[in-house]
């Protein structure tokens, strides 16, 4: 069933869902949504399952015509929402006649926004995920990112409607200075001591070259002990490898399967939407957590969504 | 055959590493735990990324503690202590060397002194070993090049390597799947797809699998 037409997609939007996982073995990137909170709970107000595909939209600037009745929410960055042209509230389901136009202007704190309808976002399932990895031009629509005209079906409704917004607590509150807890390691032992604490005190600055692949971040830079360079292993979703530069790089949704620098530590889960969400001159703090610390943080949030929907 | 060593990577991954360096035994060991992992999933786990000496596991730490990851992998570690002799398919891969499609052969026989006819002899001579694939969809990681070719990645990473390009860099060779950014010293391209979804066979090579590769001209590389 058609269910929208893009009027203006903005600078980037995709069609993203919870990742492509079962073949990272043979370098196939997880792709999926940046921010996987904002991601997921969208896909709830909308009556999904939660593993539903959605859109993904970057820095705004989006319009786009609904083809027929249906539901809808709006989550992510802290942004103006209009259905035509009223501004409603996001991190809520809403009902779209067919002929509403929905249009998302600019994001004052945060850069991706998701928008998911009732039935969820059908395009063909390519290695078990509707992502799109434009890197690789396969998911999603014609592995594109997409273009003014594309029209998008979606799937039967499963369950529309039964929760109409969320809890305060829910809703992640994002930063244009955000402090992220991380875990240390795997090779935080090939940095020294000085490093590590720059690392730890400094401010770092999310610049320009940052994409779905990676967030690259600048300031003082943070020395190895004899060299950047480790026989090549595997990364994690929020990996902070150290290259020669000593300036930090976030592997995000599109991340490499494998790579060749120091990791120094890795974003624990319940901050990567806060790293998902930065843009060009937002400034970066770590804060080292153990292990333990992380997951119970994870659990603590996972269990309260769990009792909700 | 002692404990491999677990190195958590933030709160959902854990690195299981069984050595530091490119070895055919530490790499059996790397995938006769990803295969039994494969073959007997514990409730939690998401996904297993395997490497030369490590084993990347994805997990869910709200089903599956840290503590019970470690004693599951613990157990399997000490099963497959002395894993089986296995020989993959040999797989032959036709590259056309040098010119356009190996920008970089001059260059790398003018750094090892060597002409790049001999380049050419000594690469195509030899059999790899599939260690992993990754990087991009499909990227083999190819063991056992000839000391005489070990050479440096190039200083600056090229924008564009297209798909099919052969490379060397340091102890490595590989093939590039698709079209993507790359530092390694080119040196051929293969008319063979090593990823391609319209395939049965989505990805040419698999972890295990031994490549030779055949010299080919450029009239055979554009009719292939």
């Amino acid at each position: 069933m058609n269910t929208i037409r893009i009027i203006r997609p903005g600078p980037l939007t995709t069609v993203q869902d919870q990742g492509r996982y079962g073949f990272q073995d043979r370098g196939v990137p997880v792709s999926g949504a940046m921010d996987q909170t904002a991601y997921r709970l969208g896909n709830l107000l909308a009556g999904n399952s939660g593993k539903d595909a959605s859109l993904e939209i970057t820095l705004g600037g989006f319009t786009a015509v609904f083809l027929r009745d249906t539901w809808f929410a709006v989550t992510g960055a802290e942004q103006e929402a209009r259905l035509n042209n009223k501004i409603i509230p996001t991190w809520t389901a809403h009902q779209a006649a067919k002929g509403d136009v929905l249009s998302l202007v600019f994001g004052r704190k945060g850069a991706r926004w998701y928008l998911a309808v009732a039935g969820g976002f059908e395009v063909p399932l390519v290695m078990g995920s509707r992502s799109t990895y434009l890197r690789g031009g396969f998911g999603g629509l014609a592995g594109r990112a997409l273009r003014k005209g594309d029209v998008l079906e979606s799937g039967p409704p499963i369950r529309p409607g039964i929760f109409s917004s969320l809890p305060a607590e829910f809703i992640p509150i994002y930063s244009r200075e955000p402090i992220l807890r991380v875990v240390l390691g795997p090779q935080d032992d090939a940095i020294t001591a000085e490093g590590l604490a720059t690392f730890l005190t400094a401010d770092y600055s999310v610049t320009q070259r940052s994409d779905r692949m990676g967030c690259l971040l600048a300031g003082p830079p943070i020395r190895h002990k004899t060299g950047p360079d480790i026989l090549s292993d595997a990364m994690a979703f929020g990996s902070i490898q150290i290259p020669g530069s000593g300036q930090p790089i976030i592997l995000m949704a599109d991340r490499q399967t494998i790579g060749g620098y120091v990791k120094i530590a890795t974003v624990a889960t319940v901050d990567l939407p806060l790293i998902a969400q930065a843009f060009p001159g937002y400034r970066v703090q770590f804060k080292a957590i153990g292990i333990e610390e992380a997951q119970e943080l994870y659990i603590k949030k996972e269990k309260q969504i769990a009792l909700w929907f | 055959m002692g404990h491999p060593k677990i190195l958590p990577c933030g709160d959902s991954a854990v690195a299981v590493e069984f050595g530091s360096v490119i070895d055919p035994l530490i790499n059996r060991e790397v995938y006769a735990l990803f295969n039994k992992l494969k073959a007997e999933p514990p409730l939690g786990l998401i996904d297993l990324i395997p490497t030369y000496r490590s084993l990347l596991v994805q997990y869910d730490p709200t089903v599956l503690s840290f503590k019970d990851l470690q004693k599951i992998v613990f157990s399997f570690s000490e099963l497959s202590g002395g894993a089986a002799e296995t020989v993959g398919r040999l797989v032959e891969i036709p590259v056309c060397y040098g010119n356009a499609y190996g920008p970089d052969l001059k260059v790398v026989a003018d750094y090892l002194h060597l002409t790049e006819e001999e380049i050419i002899e000594i690469h195509s001579k030899a059999v790899y070993q599939v260690y992993m694939i990754g990087f991009t969809p499909g990227f083999p990681y190819l063991g056992g090049l000839d000391p005489r070719l070990f050479a440096p990645r190039k200083k600056v990473p090229r924008e564009l390597v297209p798909a099919g390009t052969v490379g060397i860099a340091d102890q490595q060779t590989g093939i590039y799947p698709i079209d993507s950014p790359g530092g390694w010293q080119l040196i051929g391209r293969t008319p063979i797809k090593l990823f391609d979804l319209d395939r049965e066979e989505v990805f040419y090579l698999k972890p295990g699998d031994r490549v030779k590769f055949n010299p080919i001209s450029e009239e055979e590389f554009e009719h292939h």
